[in-house]
């Protein structure tokens, strides 16, 4: 139990914003826009990270810059795509689906898909062996027996 | 048959191992530039303090130059000015530089110690500059051609390797063309 409650408030734990007061914007909802596309952009200095999670100088440019493009009346589609422009599809945490990249998206799927027909084939296969295979006289003889003796 | 399909597994396994291996062997911090062959950005900076002239990107119009991305608080910058000055003193291709995101007078000073090699500098406090062109770290190299085209983005300090065998002779070869 104690376990379960452990995991449970690990997963509620969020991630820890790297904005910072300065940066926000006044306007609630804009800001929270911004920090929707902040989390979706990949911080190309340490590049595990977002750039709403990552303290890199970079990341804070382009925070600022985010604010500016929404300020200056951009779509979030549009203050992306500014940033897309200059440092590739490589900034986006979340791949596009494009074909170049149709193999990343559709392998996982696939794999599952032909681990899951040899597992039922293989499944199928072993059945058929058990059922296939009838009981030698001896041990006709001996059911029989346990048969007559529990009667 | 069967026995051959026993295999497949181990097969699996190799493939996807050897993928992986030779990811592994790229370094993640050249992300490949959005620039090349493109035309460069516009920008007119400022001169950084302690200089009279600031860096705009006409005035690399008319030869093929590199842009240097670098900051007096950029430890690999240190690393690779030996380098800068050695070409700038042969002459082999006009530096410009992009001081980027410095404290004023840092830039100038640190070129008053260690030498300036950029025959023009421009300051980007902001960091926009270094956006437009896609910059990821310092130092960064851009090969701009007559025609202030993009021709090859070179992440990290230049060695003296790399310019020797890519950099110098992507130069001429631009330089003839």
């Amino acid at each position: 139990m104690r376990l379960f409650i452990v995991t449970v408030l690990m997963a509620l734990v969020t991630v820890a914003h790297a904005v910072e007061p300065d940066e926000m914007l006044d306007d609630p909802a804009l800001e929270e826009r911004a920090q929707e596309i902040d989390e979706q952009l990949r911080c190309v200095v340490c590049q595990s990270q977002s750039i709403a999670e990552s303290n890199a100088p970079l990341a804070k440019d382009l925070r600022v810059l985010v604010r500016e493009r929404l300020s200056d009346g951009d779509t979030n589609a549009q203050a992306i795509d500014y940033i897309v422009e200059r440092y590739g599809d490589y900034v986006l945490l979340k791949p596009p689906v494009q074909p170049n990249t149709y193999f990343l998206w559709v392998f996982p799927a696939l794999v599952l898909l032909i681990g899951g027909v040899i597992a039922v084939l293989a499944l199928r296969r072993a059945g058929a062996a058990h059922a296939a295979t009838p009981l030698s006289p001896d041990e006709e003889a001996a059911l029989e027996r346990l048969r007559q003796e529990q009667e | 048959m069967t026995k051959v399909w026993l295999l497949a597994p181990l097969g699996a396994f190799i493939a996807v191992g050897a993928f992986f291996a030779a990811g592994l062997t790229r370094d993640p911090s050249r992300i490949p530039s959005e620039l090349i062959d493109r035309p460069l950005p516009a920008f007119d900076l400022a001169a950084i303090e302690g200089f009279d002239d600031g860096l705009s990107s006409e005035d690399l119009r008319g030869d093929v130059s590199l842009i240097n991305v670098w900051g007096s608080w950029c430890v690999s910058c240190h690393i690779e000015h030996p380098l800068l000055m050695e070409i700038a003193e042969r002459g082999e291709a006009p530096i410009y530089g992009l001081n980027w995101k410095d404290r004023p007078g840092d830039g100038a000073a640190w070129l008053a110690r260690f030498g300036n090699p950029y025959l023009r500098i421009g300051d980007d406090q902001a960091g926009r500059v270094a956006i437009d062109l896609g910059v990821t770290g310092a130092p960064e190299t851009f090969v701009v051609d007559q025609d202030l085209r993009v021709r090859y983005k070179f992440v990290g300090p230049i060695t003296r390797e790399a310019w020797e065998t890519t950099l110098f002779p992507l130069i001429e070869e631009l330089r003839r063309s």
